[in-house]
């Protein structure tokens, strides 16, 4: 760590680390009332659990990007945070507002555009914090030293917040309201949020590979440009059956199948990055997490989205469980997996020692990674189940679902392991003090056995 | 590669070609704003009743267990054809009754089966929620979902 201000990350990455704990803990909740679907059903019913699973991982996601952001802007523009005070300041606003929107849907208060469920007040300080932030690291990047990484990283920033906007718009029209919830919903996942994406991958792989900035900053250029030139039109693949014109299925088909390139070009990118690097950077588990963030992102984003993005697939698969197997795998691979990359990465230098915890974090890296393969598996071949018999047998919803108990029983197991990977991530981040298992020697230019 | 694809040129291929792509979707989106408006809504007038119905649908949080128009929660059937399934697409005052008859029925309490919440709605707000989805089920969705299952 170069720069005391960058100690701010430290906050929100705690922060967020705990928001990761509620979500998971939410999600195998709601995984567990699919099998037993009594439980807790006049208590806490599914929509509310279902609003605290997603809503804490759009929050938690977010609050990563934000440290991270607080991390690497004073690093790569040589220079202090304009200020601190600000930096603590937004994160109080959006710990008050989150607590403040879990705290309403406990008791039944909530909006009902999914995912931007948060009441009015909670819509408003998001919108104060992210003015907040976007002043203070503007004012820190326009001071300082420029780099694509920085540039990149500001874009993506400033165009997800300006996107915040559409959360306040709901016409009454609910074809109209559709059109623009996508504006914030994909028009950040698939547009503005990859740009943050490649730019905190792009300063991981600087960081751990050592490979020359200038071919790691081209490369940044060429990924961003395809995410947005696919991403932008690939808006079209929501706009099939919502009210839209026909046209879209088209325009839609064609965007969203380039929509694979730019993930399929962050993971070269990475394996690449880290094979002409040749640096044998101590943080093995951050370099674990940034490989498995871009390849995880690649097949969930990239092979599940394209697996029912054209439109004569999406006509029978829409609103199946393929889109959960989807969904699951493309925000764990892209997201949440480049949060605990940037997280392993910072949080032994924010703590000012060695990165000591790295076989219990590989560990709970394997274990969430095979624990939401099994899951995207299972709910795959459920909604292909589903999607037969609902959509072309004509069988009704109910009676296609008590036919599926057997693969939501094997998505809780999923989940459990997923779970405890997260439980096991955050112990050895903030617990844990000493190396479990002791490294071998590193042996400079090692000559392989008879050679 | 590298001689020919410099970083500024990469740079600018990237600004340059987001600007061309924005404008694009900003153009066919203000084509679709008109389409929904003049066409694809247009069957049935968009009246306060529906208006409130929307309301009622959203403060509930229906779209957490529930589909509408394939998107949503799937924990609990596709609403936006529900009228259609159940005979009374034309008919507002069955519309109302039959809806009004399941909700009240819930939750059903039976072990095993996904439980419906039991919503506390006026008449006047259950008679706007039938309306609403009414009103979502006449909307061109170009032939989504394939049958009536939803």
């Amino acid at each position: 760590m170069k720069y005391q201000s960058q100690k701010v990350a430290y906050a929100y990455f705690l922060v967020a680390m705990g928001l990761f704990a509620i979500q998971v803990a939410g999600g195998l909740l709601a995984g567990w009332i699919y099998v037993s679907p009594n439980t807790l059903s006049e208590l806490l019913p599914f929509n509310v659990i279902r609003m605290i699973h997603t809503n804490a991982l759009i929050v938690w996601l977010l609050l990563g990007f934000f440290g991270a952001a607080y991390y690497l802007v004073p690093e790569e523009s040589e220079r202090e945070i304009f200020s601190v005070k600000l930096a603590y300041i937004q994160l109080a606003i959006l710990v008050v507002g989150t607590l403040g929107a879990v705290g309403s849907y406990l008791v039944g208060i909530h909006g009902g555009r999914e995912f931007l469920e948060q009441p009015l007040w909670v819509k408003f300080g998001i919108l104060v914090a992210a003015v907040i932030f976007l002043v203070n690291v503007s004012l820190t990047f326009l001071a300082g030293r420029k780099t694509a990484i920085t540039n990149i990283l500001m874009m993506g920033l400033w165009l997800l917040c300006l996107l915040w906007v559409f959360a306040f718009i709901n016409p009454d029209n609910l074809s109209l309201d559709k059109m623009y919830w996508w504006f914030v919903v994909h028009l950040w996942v698939e547009a503005t949020w990859e740009l943050v994406m490649a730019a905190i991958l792009g300063f991981l792989m600087l960081k751990l590979t050592g490979v020359d900035r200038e071919v790691i900053e081209k490369w940044l250029y060429i990924i961003v440009a395809t995410a947005l030139f696919s991403g932008i039109l690939g808006t079209g693949h929501h706009f099939y059956w919502i009210g839209t014109p026909g046209y879209w299925q088209w325009v839609g088909s064609i965007f969203s199948t380039f929509e694979v390139v730019p993930f399929f070009a962050m993971m070269s990118f990475a394996f690449l990055m880290v094979w002409k690097g040749r640096k044998n950077h101590p943080n093995k588990a951050a370099l674990l997490w940034s490989l498995g963030s871009s390849t995880v992102a690649f097949f969930g984003a990239g092979v599940w989205g394209f697996l029912h993005t054209l439109h004569g697939v999406n006509y029978y698969t829409h609103g199946t469980q393929i889109t959960a197997a989807h969904g699951h795998l493309s925000f764990y691979g892209a997201y949440v997996a480049l949060n605990l990359a940037m997280f392993s990465y910072a949080m032994p230098l924010l703590r000012g020692r060695a990165p000591y915890n790295q076989v219990l974090n590989m560990a709970s890296f394997w274990l969430m990674t095979g624990g939401m393969a099994f899951m995207t598996f299972t709910l795959t071949f459920a909604g292909t189940i589903q999607t037969h018999m609902q959509r072309i047998v004509g069988d009704y919803y109910m009676d296609v679902q008590d036919q599926l108990g057997l693969f939501y029983l094997m998505r809780f197991g999923s989940g459990v392991a997923v779970v405890l990977g997260a439980v096991l991530f955050i112990y050895s981040m903030l617990v844990v003090r000493r190396e479990v298992v002791k490294p071998g020697p590193v042996v400079k230019d090692a000559k392989l056995a008879g050679e | 590669m590298s001689e020919l694809l410099t970083k500024s040129r990469a740079r600018n291929v990237f600004y340059g070609g987001s600007i061309f792509f924005v404008v694009v979707f900003v153009a066919l989106t203000a084509q679709s704003h008109r389409h929904i408006v003049d066409k694809a809504t247009a069957g049935m007038p968009l009246t306060e009743e529906v208006a409130l119905g929307k309301h009622v649908w959203e403060r509930h949080s229906c779209i957490n267990c529930h589909t509408l128009h394939g998107e949503g929660a799937y924990f609990a059937p596709e609403l936006g054809n529900v009228m259609t399934r159940w005979g009374a697409q034309d008919e507002p005052e069955l519309a109302y009754e039959i809806l009004d008859g399941w909700m009240q029925a819930q939750p059903s309490g039976i072990e095993g089966r996904r439980q419906m919440p039991h919503f506390e709605i006026t008449e006047e707000e259950m008679r706007g929620l039938a309306e609403f989805l009414r009103w979502a089920d006449q909307t061109d969705t170009q032939n989504w979902p394939p049958n009536d299952a939803g």
